[in-house]
């Protein structure tokens, strides 16, 4: 037999004009998920509810929120880890303008994605195909992982507390796609110096909140930013790399590439 | 916010046309997709390479449609691990897994053309996971003869999806996010009717919009939602399927509903969630609650040559192909899912109500973990279950509908000028039952073939483009907006209606049917439709589900009311389709379709028996 209860909610409700937190009562079972007790309000007292969903299993990165102030996706965050007589609150991302009650308006994720250069490969091989080896790829499928959810967005501070940044920072979500261009074996684009100048990446101080939240367990900070940022500051200043060059030792990644800049 | 370019939309930023001015909006294509997943991003990036001016409409945010969720990977004869494999072998795996049901033009192109489109996705950046040569990896998979399916992990369908995605991005290609098309417009001033655009509304603010363009291709997805335990999402609902009838084009092969053997039976909350083929395809093996394979007592004759009849055989074909037969865990889709309901049945089941697949015994924890991260995350996370210690408790979900609208296997045009369908909402291509893996190359090469055939359709239309009626625009603006306005005493919840057809579909047009139950689902189903006429939503336009789910409604009921008259009507099983009452596959019922258009008062749909295409003989021999 499934164990039911009464759980206690508070769920924003507004829009861009303003809202409040309401109080309801929904009966929930045992094993359920935040998202389950969302759909039961929406379907048995609130329904016009507007909340975003699709594959209800971590995969899709839909139904991103704050559950107690905490970035979580509502599909993966079990009421079981709350105690049946604690009462859950939600509401939407806070570093995106509310839409209507849970959904934000995310665009300015969509608009930063158009900002970064698509993957340039050279030629196929001879027979067609192409050859990679699995530990190169590897790099960038940690990357490639990322389900868009843009909780790392929400939580960055540089985004989530100064609004004005928006304009010369792409946020942590972009770091990785630079990154796993950086670090795809056959690309040949050079992106160091837009990923410092647009993206704005020397911004980031890598407090890695953005790890933490992230569901997919993408090492941002360790595994993105930090050797995105080393790639950088290589590019610019390093006189090492410099007298490397100059010797003929250097970091063989950027051969073949072209640098690609920031266009207007 | 930054400035951003063009005229936007002011709550979410979305593009919108300069006269966007008052309850209505209005834009102007060469070709329109409704639809963005995989087949639809493809179709667009087609017709957008051929010089089309292209827009994307679709339900959600970008990037996150239903093909995230394909695990498995893309089937396609590479020959990167097994140089025997060909088209010409994928090509009969797929006949003979749609028990031969399949338009055969249809796999004939899909095999072919498979290859070159996926690698086509590593050009676009793709990282699929690799040989020991460097080459893209490929493993096993139900009903396939050789490892066959390129792959990421158990997470393909989001590195496909990112990369079509990007690709759609470097394009320019327009982008209509989280807006829902109510109706298909047509101008009917010609001899014949020809398609001249669409209506719809952005979900953010419940604005109007018509988009008029020449080419409209569907690819819509799925009808899953009909149905109770599901693997598909509330956007699943059959829109493109009811789109297509209402404006004159038929379906094909309605009755085949795959129900994916293996979905989580536990915790409720996650009944149903898609457990991947994969864990089979890399060693897993479906046990009873007294431990035994019982997989070895259901191998029909129709397979027997193909499948080992013991578990030695079974464990060595993973190394040598040649030499060996394949476990009768990968047997198709439709003959797993039935062995499970037999086993659960017969009370060797789960106490859950599913069976045991068992991988943790079979192979080692780091193997799991590099080839099932996504499975291994998922039971961890929602069913405290560590699949590389424990077994996953998995029953039947119903996970994909093979019928969808019928198009020309070249072009995917259905039969209204103008109008094309692609990927899960188009029929034909997997017969009575897809293989796992075909769905995503389904996707790929016939996304390709129609965004080609839409833009050409619409360039031949240049001087001569099909107009919208205004009496159409404004019909379709009353019907949306009926759901607010109360129809005497008694009202609906839609949340109710879904979720009373939900359980009809689940209970009396599910796995296993028959004719009687079949017939009480019609009466059910129709006094559901009565009920619609009552719907009631609360709040206003802006951002409202219950509105949304009240329009899908009536998508969902004229598909399932397809669904179950065209299951009642064939008196056979086959593939996705058993009949309790004739558990055996017929003759007769092999050489024809069941084809569903929409009947005369408009509300309900009506059936014809159509021949099988008759397949060329040298494509017979392939077969045989």
């Amino acid at each position: 037999m499934t164990v039911t209860y009464d759980l206690k909610m508070r769920v924003w409700r507004g829009d861009q004009s303003g809202g409040e937190l309401g109080d309801y009562t929904v009966e929930v079972s045992e094993g359920e998920v935040v998202l389950d007790a969302i759909h039961r309000l929406q379907a048995t007292q609130v329904g016009d509810l507007a909340v975003r969903w699709n594959c209800k299993a971590g995969k899709c990165g839909s139904c991103s929120a704050e559950v107690n102030g905490r970035p979580r996706l509502m599909c993966m965050t079990r009421l079981s880890d709350f105690g049946s007589d604690a009462t859950i609150t939600v509401t939407p991302m806070r570093t995106f303008p509310v839409i209507r009650d849970l959904v934000t308006d995310v665009s300015f994720n969509y608009e930063k994605a158009k900002e970064v250069p698509a993957f340039a490969p050279p030629p196929r091989d001879p027979d067609g195909k192409r050859r990679m080896m699995q530990t190169d790829v590897e790099r960038g499928q940690e990357f490639r992982k990322c389900i868009e959810c843009f909780l790392c967005q929400d939580v960055c501070h540089v985004l989530r507390d100064h609004e004005d940044n928006k304009t010369n920072y792409a946020g942590p979500r972009f770091f990785l796609r630079y990154a796993e261009l950086d670090m795809h074996p056959l690309d040949t684009h050079d992106r160091r110096e837009l990923a410092q100048e647009m993206a704005g990446i020397g911004m980031c101080n890598i407090t890695k909140c953005c790890t933490e939240v992230c569901p997919e367990g993408i090492h941002i900070t360790d595994n993105a930013i930090i050797p995105m940022k080393e790639r950088v500051a290589d590019r610019k200043y390093d006189p090492l790399v410099w007298l490397g060059n100059k010797i003929g030792i250097r970091n063989r990644d950027y051969d073949g590439r072209t640098e690609s800049h920031r266009v207007e | 916010m930054p400035e951003l370019p063009g005229t936007r939309h002011p709550m979410t930023g979305n593009e919108m046309s300069p006269d966007a001015v008052g309850g209505m909006e209005h834009h102007d294509f060469d070709v329109l997709v409704i639809g963005a997943g995989g087949s639809g991003l493809r179709a667009a990036i087609a017709a957008q390479e051929a010089g089309a001016r292209v827009a994307v409409v679709c339900k959600s945010l970008l990037g996150k449609a239903h093909t995230v969720m394909a695990e498995g990977g893309i089937a396609a004869s590479l020959g990167n691990l097994w140089p025997e494999d060909n088209w010409q072998v994928h090509f009969r795996d797929t006949m003979r897994g749609g028990k031969m049901l399949n338009h055969w033009r249809m796999a004939q192109l899909h095999a072919q053309e498979v290859p070159e489109r996926v690698l086509e996705l590593e050009d676009w950046g793709a990282l699929f996971d690799r040989t020991s040569e460097g080459l893209i990896s490929q493993r096993d998979f139900g009903g396939h003869r050789y490892a066959r399916l390129a792959h990421v992990g158990d997470r393909t369908g989001l590195e496909m999806i990112r990369t079509l995605q990007q690709r759609a991005v470097a394009l320019g290609i327009e982008v209509f996010m989280e807006c829902t098309v109510t109706e298909l417009l047509l101008d009917r001033t010609g001899e014949t009717p020809r398609i001249s655009g669409a209506f719809g509304y952005w979900r953010e603010t419940g604005r109007f919009m018509q988009l008029e363009a020449p080419s409209v291709i569907l690819a819509t997805g799925g009808i899953g939602r009909a149905f109770k335990v599901t693997t598909n999402s509330w956007e699943y609902t059959g829109d493109g399927h009811a789109l297509a009838l209402r404006a004159g084009a038929s379906l094909v092969n309605m009755e085949f509903v795959q129900f994916h053997p293996t979905g989580m039976v536990w915790p409720p909350s996650v009944k149903g969630l898609l457990v991947t083929e994969s864990v089979r395809g890399d060693g897993g093996v479906l046990r009873n609650s007294e431990g035994k394979r019982f997989m070895f007592d259901y191998i029909t004759d129709y397979f027997k040559d193909e499948t080992a009849d013991s578990e030695d055989e079974a464990d060595r074909w993973y190394d040598d192909k040649i030499n060996n037969r394949r476990p009768p865990e990968l047997l198709p889709r439709d003959e797993v899912a039935r062995a499970i309901n037999s086993e659960v049945k017969a009370g060797r089941g789960s106490e859950h109500g599913g069976v045991f697949l068992d991988i943790a015994t079979r192979r080692t924890p780091e193997f799991i973990m590099r080839r099932l991260p996504s499975m291994y995350h998922q039971f961890k996370e929602l069913a405290d279950v560590d699949i590389t210690k424990q077994s996953m408790e998995i029953g039947p979900t119903c996970h994909y509908v093979m019928g969808g609208i019928e198009v020309d296997p070249d072009t995917e045009m259905s039969k209204v000028a103008g109008l094309y369908s692609v990927g899960e909402c188009s029929g034909g291509m997997h017969g009575s039952n897809r293989l796992g893996g075909n769905s995503l190359g389904d996707l790929l090469v016939f996304g390709k073939r129609a965004g080609d055939a839409a833009a050409a359709h619409a360039d031949a239309m240049a001087t001569d483009r099909p107009k919208v009626d205004p009496a159409d625009v404004s019909s379709a603006k009353q019907v949306a907006l009926a759901p607010f306005e109360p129809t005497g005493e008694h009202t609906e919840n839609p949340y109710t209606i879904q979720a009373d057809l939900q359980q009809v579909m689940n209970d009396l047009v599910g796995i296993i049917r028959t004719a009687d139950e079949l017939e009480r689902s019609l009466v059910e189903i129709e006094k559901l439709k009565q009920r619609a006429q009552h719907l009631l939503v609360t709040g206003n336009r802006q951002y409202n589900p219950g509105w949304h789910l009240a329009l899908d409604l009536r998508n969902m009921l004229l598909v399932s009311e397809s669904v179950a008259k065209a299951a009642l009507t064939r008196q056979e099983s086959r593939g996705g389709h058993t009949r309790d009452d004739f558990p055996l596959p017929d003759d007769v019922w092999a050489q024809k379709n069941l084809i569903v258009g929409l009947d005369a008062t408009g509300n309900g749909i009506e059936l014809t028996e159509k021949p099988l295409p008759e397949m060329p003989d040298e494509l017979k021999k392939l077969v045989e």
